[in-house]
């Protein structure tokens, strides 16, 4: 990926919704649509942000979270990176099971499985890149 | 990003503006079970202004409901939009909750 955008986030959740505010804008003036963007990349980098974090960074404030982004009228690709060990994605039980709905956590990475069309984690586990498809891509905001 | 806590005939209704998120998920959790602790037991949570919930935000209503029923109460939510519906149904969360279109709908049914 080239990203056209890095973000450099002080591990805060308070830090979360200025940049997640800000990609969603330029990908809107980039002629996504503005659907997507409201709801599946939000959802998808803000939980893939929290989750850095809290559990990534476990919440040192002396780490950081990178945030690259290419944001283009068809596909908005961002990678979320913490400076943690990383982890298993794989080992995660589905919170929509019977079983497991009444569960207070486990939902995050669910809801970005859901929301992003194409999600990847790094071997480490540190890194997760993520894909939101614009189904009707359009040129410099002009309208179809 | 505030919780508006009022009541309604023998109903604790609070009002989420703004988001349900990881930072203010606390801060329900302790007015619920604040309301809970004063003797409270039917409960409606109004998120006629919420624009978003995180995935935090669903636990908290989670642990939340489980607390409120094990006290012999009852938790109702009303007034999602199109967006936070579709994170219901995606996490099945609509199948825990009772979910109303409306606060008159939701009081209406205590």
């Amino acid at each position: 990926m080239q990203p056209n955008y890095v973000i450099e986030l002080p591990n805060d959740l308070c830090a979360i919704e200025e940049p997640v505010a800000y990609l969603i804008h330029r990908a809107s003036e980039a002629g996504f649509d503005e659907n997507r963007l409201r709801l599946n990349l939000r959802v998808g980098l803000s939980e893939a942000l929290t989750n850095a974090i809290l559990y990534g960074n476990c919440r040192d404030p002396r780490k950081r979270v990178r945030i690259e982004a290419q944001v283009g009228p068809g596909e908005v690709t961002v990678r979320v990176t913490d400076e943690g060990h990383g982890f298993d994605p794989c080992c995660l039980d589905d919170p929509t099971e019977p079983d497991n709905r009444r569960r207070e956590r486990g939902r995050g990475i669910f809801l970005i499985r859901q929301m992003m069309d194409y999600v990847e984690f790094n071997d480490t586990g540190n890194s997760v890149t993520m894909v939101l498809l614009n189904p009707a891509p359009v040129e410099n905001g002009a309208t179809t | 990003m505030t919780f508006v806590v009022t009541r309604d005939s023998d109903v604790t209704v609070i009002d989420v503006q703004g988001q349900l998120i990881v930072g203010n998920r606390q801060e329900l959790k302790q007015k619920v079970l604040d309301e809970l602790e004063a003797g409270g037991r039917k409960f409606l949570i109004d998120f006629a202004g919420t624009g978003y919930i995180d995935s935090s935000g669903l636990g908290v209503l989670v642990s939340l409901s489980k607390k409120i029923r094990e006290q012999g109460g009852e938790l109702r939510l009303a007034n999602l939009n199109d967006d936070l519906r579709t994170l219901f149904e995606l996490t099945k969360l609509d199948t825990l909750f009772h979910i109303a279109a409306s606060r008159k709908d939701a009081m209406s049914a205590f």
